[in-house]
């Protein structure tokens, strides 16, 4: 059986990462030119790790989905990157970064991980002004910061409301620079569908090719995940249509252990559902938090008419609004975490205050800084998000405020990995969303960015040297290998199966029934009965799925309905493991809330002595019961106290 | 904003099976769209009913869906990203349309963008361009403190304007000439604005615009077509600068 070690360095807090890099072996110029390293995903922690990893002198050989690795996900990042430079002399600090992510992910994160995310934030920042990041400017020419929730200082940069895209377009461009100049070979519209294992090690994926339909073979020393998160498995959410979860699960039934599945972030602030056509949901940034006021009225007849259109936000009387997140949370006000926001919102329109036709939706409301700043200030801060708004639905936000309803995000679960972003697969690492390690339970806004690019410009590029300095007598891999062989027989067996089913629903039909399932039970709120009565509605999607799915269009070919019905048939599975480890977790923690577990005041009650640990499942095969393993989390720097945001 | 429902459209829909055949225009109906519902969830509709129909689904490049990505880049009734302004196809919604419309949809058309499949174009073009010089050659680490290069707020804002290109090619679509002249401006513009960028100006002008001409994107007559299609608001201000820094280029060789 698997035995798990998360490899922390031993010595002080402050001192594990650099003592840990000094101890870590380093691969010869010479012979980085030796070693191959394939890169999927091109997202912020893929492309600014496949950037590095050429720039240092490795051949990378980068693959995404999409037509161009410009499109990846974290393009869509909008309000901003955190660091711990405090520019803004408000007393921020590594130890402040690190405390506030370790509390806000609700002591469910490794702390030398965190640490290490904190320690290195600064040299992110540095590194996307030298690319050229536009970051937003004070009048004296140094970087501006706003502030987001969770946190009482002013730590974030941004790019007006498109800092994902900045930053991808900066690693991108770095990419760029080593496509032309030969040290990546690029392979767009193409997608990950198993992972090579050659006597214990990861030395290659097989992928189809998007364009022809064809099944590809490519080697190397080493196999870098980054394909983000697995949101998509509730078929509505903030992600883009084509994010999948694919080359993780695929991770995941090679023998990597899959950690925290549970662990699913729900997003307060996102355009609420216009009815049964929609197809995805759309996020308004969280820094619209920082001069917006969230509220629904405080009488139920207002809330009624509301819901029948007969009234509009504008006709209810300042002493009639609830602002109910500054009436609870006093101390943080508008800013509370997103777990905390998004379950406030659900509870009053839970109670019948939802101020929209479906009673889904709470306000956000901007008159308030409008009055105090002028029209012009907060143009000039979320324009663009504005617009936004304004063109899905019709509403002017600077005339009547905003309606806002909890979607799915993120996933702060993922592949399991240790301290140096290996998996329990040697040779193969997962960074960015697709591991589990940085986040808890819950994951502080504007993080993500920060952890991508950490994990792909800092922390990958040294710590793979550690594995790759022993393989430096490895020649090139044999695509022509027997496993390759393999592998890509149990691909193209895979995909014809599904071709072959020949019956009578579409892929979709599937999903937003997977996804019904998973938002009614595996949601916002969970408990044992419905956790228990989704892993059994799935299982019998499953079979559904496998008996009467229907792909039309031709096999050898371009086939969109073929692309997504592998993605499906991952996500069937992922939702399984999700409601499998939330029926594990009988506390509630972060994102993961489970009714049985709450204080007398409704909000989430940890459970520490049961279930301080990470749960890492590990496949056993089509079928079987994955077995569970727990790492326990040890906290020798920070004191666990009920996380309070009041 | 109440949604109302539209009965019928017509659906007139390039379909081309591959790059080498030929392609033509099918005809399809669909029915009782709201107008709350967006163009690509209209066609996600039309798709499921082609499937159960057992016909292939329309192929159409899309990711995102809110406007940023992008990789949607369909031209509707006759403009680049359809009949709304400073949007992406992902962003339009129904209530654009009414009752009763045909609505024409087509790939993007550009010697450059061969057809992939359907609707699906291959901007590799693109790709190419920006590898020949559209970026700030430094490595990862050893780069100064992030306040220590100061930047005029006036500067970072209009490299943020040039910088905010999707990369979707509405502009060479809509051109006349399918001149890429928008695109290759807004990359040289928004490093062109900032110190960084400044020290290989002269270089990244110079080999960006000849990887332009040599990829098949036709020459720039100033017809500001461009600049009225781009979703994100790129300014032909941006053509006027790059020309002057490849001028200035030129004249030191």
């Amino acid at each position: 059986m698997t035995v798990l070690n998360s490899k922390i360095p031993a010595g002080p807090l402050a001192e594990k990462w650099s003592s840990h890099k000094a101890a870590i072996k380093v691969v010869s110029p010479a012979n980085k030119r030796k070693l191959d390293i394939i890169v999927v995903g091109t997202g912020l922690a893929g492309g600014s790790a496949a950037a590095s990893m050429a720039e240092m002198g490795y051949n990378v050989k980068a693959f995404c989905y999409q037509d161009s690795g410009r499109r990846a996900h974290s393009i869509a990042a909008q309000g901003g990157i955190n660091a711990a430079k405090n520019y803004q002399n408000d007393n921020d600090s590594v130890h402040r970064l690190f405390y506030d992510t370790i509390k806000g992910g609700d002591y469910r994160a490794r702390e030398a991980n965190v640490h290490r995310l904190a320690e290195v934030s600064g040299d992110i920042i540095d590194q996307c002004v030298a690319q050229g990041v536009p970051f937003a400017r004070e009048y004296g020419g140094t970087l501006s910061n706003r502030s987001f929730g969770g946190v009482l200082v002013s730590r974030t940069f941004y790019a007006r409301g498109q800092t994902g895209q900045q930053l991808l377009l900066g690693c991108y461009a770095s990419m760029n620079r080593m496509i032309g100049q030969g040290k990546i070979e690029m392979h767009e519209r193409n997608e990950l569908l198993d992972i090579v294992i050659i006597e214990g090690k990861a030395r290659g994926i097989i992928t189809r090719n998007l364009v022809t339909g064809e099944i590809e073979r490519h080697g190397a020393h080493a196999v870098v995940i980054a394909t983000g998160g697995y949101g998509n498995v509730f078929f509505l959410s903030t992600n883009a249509m084509g994010c999948n979860g694919g080359a993780a699960w695929q991770a995941y039934k090679n023998g990597a252990c899959f950690a925290n599945p549970c662990y699913v972030q729900i997003h307060p602030t996102c355009i609420p559902i216009h009815g049964e056509q929609q197809s995805k949901l759309t996020l308004m940034s969280e820094s619209l938090r920082n001069d917006g006021r969230v509220w629904t009225p405080k009488k139920k007849e207002d809330a009624v008419k509301l819901q029948k259109g007969q009234i509009t936000a504008n006709d209810i009387a300042e002493e009639d609004r609830d602002f109910y997140l500054e009436r609870r949370y006093p101390s943080y006000g508008n800013l509370v975490p997103r777990d905390v926001a998004s379950r406030a919102a659900k509870e009053r329109c839970d109670e019948g205050f939802g101020v929209n036709e479906t009673g889904k939706a709470v306000y956000l409301d901007f008159k308030y800084s409008i009055e105090r700043l002028g029209k012009d200030v907060i143009e000039a801060r979320y324009g663009n998000l504005f617009q936004m708004y304004e063109k899905i639905t019709d509403q002017n936000p600077y005339e009547l405020p905003m309606q806002i309803y909890p979607a799915i995000h993120y996933t702060m679960g993922g592949v399991w990995v240790d301290y140096n972003l290996m998996t329990n697969i040697p040779g193969l690492y997962a960074i960015g969303e697709a591991n589990f390690s940085d986040h808890g339970a819950n994951r502080l806004g504007a993080s993500a960015l920060m952890q991508g690019l950490a994990d792909g410009y800092f922390v990958l590029p040294y710590t793979i040297g550690d594995y790759l300095a022993d393989e430096i007598q490895v020649p090139r891999i044999d695509v022509n290998h027997q496993e390759f062989v393999k592998k890509e027989k149990a691909v193209t067996d895979r995909m014809t199966r599904l071709y072959n089913i020949k019956g009578s629903k579409s892929v979709d039909s599937f999903h937003k029934r997977l996804g019904n399932i998973m938002w009614e039970y595996v949601g916002m709120a969970r408990n044992e009965d419905g956790l228990k009565l989704a892993i059994k509605e799935i299982q019998k999607l499953r079979e559904d799925f496998y008996k009467d799915l229907r792909i039309t269009g031709d096999y050898n070919a371009m086939n969109i309905e073929l692309e997504k019905a592998g993605r499906v048939e991952d996500f069937i599975d992922l939702g399984e493991l999700m409601a499998r480890d939330a029926l594990d977790r009988k506390e509630s923690c972060g994102g993961h809330y489970r009714e049985e577990s709450t204080t007398e005041d409704g909000e989430a009650k940890r459970n520490d002595e049961n279930f301080a640990y990470v749960s890492a499942w590990e496949f056993q095969g089509e079928g079987k019961d994955p077995i569970l393993h727990k790492e326990e989390l040890v906290f020798e720097n920070v004191k666990l106290t009920q996380r309070s945001y009041k | 904003m109440a949604d109302k429902i539209l009965k019928e459209l017509t659906i007139k829909v390039w379909r081309q099976k591959n790059a080498k055949a030929q392609g033509k225009f099918e005809t399809y109906k669909i029915n009782d769209i709201s107008t709350g519902t967006s163009f690509l969830e209209m066609l996600d509709i039309l798709n499921e009913e082609l499937v159960n129909g057992g016909t292939e689904p329309i192929a159409f490049d899309h990711d995102c869906r809110e406007g940023i990505c992008g990789m949607c880049s369909l031209f509707i009734d006759g403009r680049a990203h359809g009949p709304d302004d400073d949007i992406t196809t992902c962003q339009l919604h129904m209530r654009k349309f009414e009752d009763g419309a045909t609505i024409t949809i087509e790939p993007w058309r550009a010697g450059a963008f061969p057809v992939i499949k359907d609707l699906i174009v291959d901007r590799t073009a693109f790709e190419k361009i920006l590898q020949s010089g559209g970026y700030i050659s430094v490595n990862t680490g050893g780069v100064p403190d992030g306040n220590a290069i100061l930047i005029s707020q006036d500067d970072a804002e209009e490299a943020m304007d040039a910088a905010a290109c999707i990369g979707c090619g509405a502009c060479v679509a809509t051109c006349k000439n399918s001149s890429a002249m928008l695109f290759v401006s807004a990359k040289v513009s928004h490093l062109a604005k900032l110190p960084q960028g400044r020290v290989e100006a002269a270089r990244r002008a110079k080999s960006m615009v000849a990887k332009m001409d040599e990829m098949g994107f036709g020459n720039c007559t100033n017809t500001g077509a461009c600049e009225v299609e781009c979703p994100k608001g790129i300014s032909i201000a941006n053509i006027a600068r790059l020309n002057r820094e490849f001028l200035t280029a030129k004249i030191k060789d």
